[in-house]
């Protein structure tokens, strides 16, 4: 769901598309977290998860916070939205044909 | 029904296929129906709010295919193509959006329904674009829904990913 532009580093489409890192977006959702509880929650080991928010921080996607001895992470949204611009016309297609194509295989369900 | 099933889009960065995947709480044999009946095929092809019309339905192979979305201000956006192959396993076929400003942007569908535990299935759609630019412009144009909806919620936005 995203197209090549700039390098990784730079672009925030190129960032999503490594799976894991969309992975920890999905993670970090509308909650603030730490780089403790992401690797608990995703069960990566703390280079790993270290390395992909800081891809994400760098393009803006993710931001960061102290609080006491400890980084706190959340999602920044506004960063994300040309992201969901982009895709979601083409995936709200699917989504509404094949929401659709449910309530006709429910329909022929209780036919047969 | 368990949770709610999700359509996810993979377009990785400069190719020119996209993918589309999506579960159904159904048999492969009635996924398939809905998909070469036409009384059922226009109850859910196509955003909510648009007409389907199916004006040619040849579902076998060679057969050919044109339809329709029509929307409440009377704007039409048509589609079409030919079958390759039909079966319950693989359906392949050509696709062409007659709205774009030159013809011959013609897009290889290929899908693949996949049995799944507990009578389900799982629908997998390859399309292959002539170029990537074709590809990415039919992603940013939404088939015919050019216009964005408005700033989704978050979580929204997320779960989508």
């Amino acid at each position: 769901m995203v197209m090549a532009r700039r390098p990784t580093t730079h672009d925030p489409f190129n960032a999503v598309a490594e799976p894991k890192r969309r992975q920890v977006l999905e993670v970090l959702g509308v909650r603030e977290l730490s780089v403790n509880e992401i690797v608990k929650k995703l069960g990566w080991t703390q280079p790993m998860v270290s390395k992909h928010l800081g891809v994400l921080k760098q393009v803006g996607l993710v931001s960061e916070r102290r609080v006491g001895r400890q980084r706190m992470y959340r999602v920044n949204a506004e960063r994300l939205k040309p992201i969901y611009d982009w895709v979601a016309p083409f995936e709200r297609y699917w989504s509404e044909s094949f929401d659709r194509l449910d309530e006709v295989l429910e329909q022929m369900k209780k036919e047969r | 029904m368990s949770a709610k099933n999700k359509t996810t889009i993979t377009a990785e960065p400069g190719k020119q296929e996209l993918f589309i995947t999506r579960e159904f709480d159904a048999p492969r044999e009635l996924v398939f129906k809905a998909h070469i009946d036409p009384d059922l095929y226009v109850k859910w092809l196509g955003p909510r709010g648009y007409e389907m019309i199916l004006e040619t339905f040849e579902p076998h192979s060679g057969g050919r295919y044109r339809y329709i979305h029509k929307d409440n201000d009377g704007n039409e956006f048509g589609f079409h193509g030919v079958f390759h192959e039909i079966s319950e396993e693989l359906m392949i076929q050509t696709f062409e959006f007659e709205g774009l400003p030159e013809r011959g942007h013609v897009v290889l569908d290929t899908m693949r329904l996949e049995e799944l535990p507990g009578n389900r299935t799982r629908a997998t759609i390859q399309s292959v674009y002539q170029s990537v630019s074709d590809r990415d412009g039919m992603i940013q144009s939404g088939m015919e829904r050019g216009v964005n909806e408005g700033y989704e919620r978050l979580d929204e936005i997320l779960e989508k990913m």
